[in-house]
């Protein structure tokens, strides 16, 4: 019988399982910026006017809410349709939204835990249903949502698929959900108190400190993003590996002609993932 | 004439297993070419793969013209199968069922009443729901709901499992008579003796490849009935005068 | 795609008359939740008749999962899941008649569990174009993210547990907008009842689109 084509060897080229250099670059510049953060925030800059000490929370709540709502939730949307459109697919966009997502969820968490802390001494409560917090709170939500659907087994490619259709029915709930407790919250009692109040322009240290924690938790994210990302990559690298035996056992299965019952567990009337 | 099925060294996957691993197949118009093998070397993967369930994500696989590795849905409508899993409403009855079949495919309801007629679906066994008929009857609604939308390539995957001697029969039949009016037949079987007198040729199946090729037992009153064990090289092109592929030349007899 | 989506809504009714699963089992659970929020908001009418619409649309949400279960359940089995694959249908046409299933069946419940919430918390609609309107276009909105994220879980083993996490988050906005305009409807308040309206119209259309859109894709991915 003439011979039909060998098993073919998948990329076997070895996946660098240390971190790029411009990675850790951005790590460490996040890290710094956030130290100096701290620094202004908490020693250098004035108190305000009428929050005093309390307003110190503004220097990182608002640049982590930005993070989890504009950032990581725009990072997992875009390469969510970008894996979608045919021209662009790659598991590289897969990977990345998959990511975004996660990452973006421990920031949603953040943002809710930094308005904790100051709804309890402004308000004497934990939790109030202030517009931003209640969206934020959804929003933790379908990201967990997500996460958990990402979490199923399955093929690659078919995973793939259904996160990226998941994560833009998120993206596109996500605004949505935001004008309705919008409106559900300012119909009745009348803006947000969390609301960054824009008094910040009265003192210039206070600016520069508020620019620089956005600054700060945006390099924290893009680290946050490429190393999970990572993770990714090495899982899948895992898994390819697996499957270049499994294709090699079967290949040989076929050799033998082995009686049934031999052989990796495959049975013929359900292969479970249907394209 | 370009052949109804072409597969070269095709990979399908299931997850991470390689449910074809590379398979190489082809079928003309008209033939009826049974594959064999054990538990778990792939036979249903390979009539899925054909129907356009199973995506094919390498090598070269054309149905009925269409290339399953660009876009495997095209040629779904054009096929029957007939799975393991009956594609039937359990609350509904054999009438209807055949004839969600039928209208979906913008074929007029009467479509599916002829074919209910030739399987012995009639009075009770077209009235119940079918949830109610026993596994044999259910195969038989099934396999009308496949006549009923006349498909041009027909994938069979263990036919003959719970049907009686009458619907074995009736199940020949009905092969003979698509085959007739220009059908191509892939089934897969576990029972040789039912199955190779039905066929123009037998593929052995194992690890997910086509591993050896023989003649089928189908025999025509014209032309004496080849040796089975001729084992062919599936690469080149079949011989004109071996075995039986094109056509019914004479009467189709059941061994 | 239109005559698909009669065939598919077609089928998905018969079968759910046939089986009664929607009278005996998804009535009554909506009834259910009804008096066990009203046992949590206490036996006072007062908060009893405020609650009226939040108790009636929660219901309705609640309700909607289990059938958005159902309409997935149909085709549960392997058979009738590649059946419908190879049916040769449309897979907006699909989308659409399972909506416009599932929405039949919310509407019908919607009568009665309106009916119900009359009787038990002793409120009268007194704008009831308000009321209708906004009813219409949730359960649109609530069909269409229904079926989207069913298909998104149908085929995964622990798609009864993944579905109200994904689908519940989603629908929040129409029980938010609902319930507010209901609430308007109530007091004998248009005006405030349609700053609502303007939420479930982009909510029901989005949802619509996007379902046809991506309805195929989804159908591949189970």
């Amino acid at each position: 019988m003439s011979a039909t084509l060998a098993p073919q060897s998948s990329s076997t080229e070895s996946v660098r399982t240390s971190t790029p250099r411009w990675l850790s670059v951005i790590g460490i510049l996040g890290v710094i910026a956030m130290a100096f953060t701290v620094w202004l925030g908490l020693w250098i800059t004035p108190p305000d006017v009428t929050q005093g000490n309390l307003a110190r929370l503004l220097y990182i709540h608002p640049p982590i809410a930005t993070v989890a709502l504009y950032w990581a939730g725009g990072v997992a949307a875009l390469a969510s349709l970008l894996y979608l459109w045919p021209r662009t697919r790659s598991f590289f966009w897969d990977r990345l939204a998959a990511s975004a997502v996660e990452v973006g969820a421990v920031f949603s968490a953040l943002t809710l835990v930094t308005g904790s802390l100051w709804g309890r001494p402004a308000w004497g409560t934990w939790w109030t249903w202030d517009a931003r917090l209640t969206s934020t709170a959804l929003l933790l939500l379908l990201e967990i949502g997500y996460m958990a659907l990402r979490r199923v087994p399955a093929e690659p490619a078919i995973r793939a698929r259904r996160c990226a259709v998941a994560a833009l029915l998120v993206a596109i709930d996500v605004p949505i959900v935001h004008f309705s407790v919008n409106w559900w919250n300012t119909l009745h009692q009348g803006g947000t108190f969390l609301d960054p109040g824009f008094k910040l322009h009265a003192h210039g240290s206070m600016l520069w400190t508020f620019l620089l924690g956005f600054i700060a938790f945006t390099l924290i994210f893009v680290w946050l993003l490429g190393m999970r990302y990572r993770i990714e990559v090495l899982q899948d690298h895992v898994g390819d590996q697996e499957l270049e035996v499994t294709l090699a056992e079967r290949w040989h299965e076929g050799d033998e002609l082995a009686p049934v019952g031999a052989g990796p567990v495959g049975v013929d009337s359900d292969d479970g993932g249907a394209a | 004439m370009a052949p109804v099925v072409q597969f070269r060294a095709a990979v399908a996957l299931a997850g991470r297993f390689p449910a074809l691993a590379g398979v190489d197949l082809s079928l003309e118009t008209g033939e009826v070419v049974v594959v064999v093998g054990a538990n778990g070397a792939g036979k249903t993967s390979l009539l899925r793969a054909c129907a356009g369930l199973l995506a094919v994500t390498s090598g070269q696989a054309d149905v009925l013209g269409v290339d399953l590795t660009q876009d495997h849905t095209a040629v779904r409508r054009h096929v029957g199968l007939l799975g393991h899993a009956a594609p039937l409403y359990d609350e509904l009855n054999a009438a209807e069922n055949v004839r969600f079949a039928v209208r979906a495919l913008g074929l007029g309801a009467g479509a599916g009443d002829a074919a209910l007629e030739r399987l012995g679906l009639v009075g009770r066994l077209r009235t119940t729901p079918v949830g109610r008929l026993s596994a044999g009857q259910r195969r038989r609604v099934a396999l009308a709901a496949l006549i009923a939308r006349r498909p041009a390539l027909w994938l069979l995957d263990e036919p003959h499992a719970g049907l009686d001697a009458t619907a074995r029969t009736l199940l020949a039949e009905v092969i003979g008579e698509a085959v007739a009016d220009g059908a191509t037949v892939l089934l897969s079987s576990h029972e040789p003796e039912l199955s190779i007198p039905l066929s123009d040729r037998v593929a052995t199946m194992a690890g997910g490849r086509i591993t050896a090729q023989s003649a089928g037992g189908r025999s025509r009153t014209v032309h004496p009935r080849p040796a089975l064990a001729t084992v062919l090289d599936p690469t080149a092109a079949p011989a004109a005068d071996s075995v039986a592929t094109k056509g019914t030349m004479g009467a189709w007899h059941v061994a | 795609m239109w005559r698909d989506a009669l065939l598919v809504a077609g089928k998905d009714l018969r079968i759910e008359a046939r089986s009664r699963v929607g009278l005996w089992q998804v009535l009554p659970f909506a009834f259910l939740v009804l008096i066990l929020l009203a046992f949590a908001i206490g036996p006072d009418d007062a908060p009893l008749r405020h609650a009226a619409p939040g108790i009636f649309w929660i219901a309705v949400l609640f309700s909607t999962v289990l059938a958005i279960q159902r309409s997935v359940a149909i085709e549960s089995g392997e058979g009738t899941r590649d059946g419908l694959r190879l049916s040769g249908i449309d897979p907006a046409g699909i989308f659409l008649g399972k909506a416009a299933s599932i929405g039949l069946q919310l509407a019908v419940l919607q009568i009665v569990l309106w009916a119900g919430v009359t009787f038990l918390f002793d409120v009268r609609v007194h704008v009831v174009w308000l009321a209708i309107t906004a009813s219409v276009l949730a359960t649109v909105g609530l069909s269409c993210a229904g079926v989207l994220y069913g298909a998104l879980s149908a085929g995964l083993s622990v798609r009864d547990t993944l579905l109200p996490l994904l689908v519940l988050p989603v629908l929040a906005p129409v029980l938010l907008a609902g319930t507010k305009a209901w609430q308007a409807a109530l007091a004998g308040n248009a005006s405030a009842g349609t700053e609502w309206l303007r939420l479930l119209i982009p909510f029901s259309l989005i949802y619509l689109v996007v379902g046809i859109v991506l309805y195929g894709p989804l159908q591949e991915s189970a």
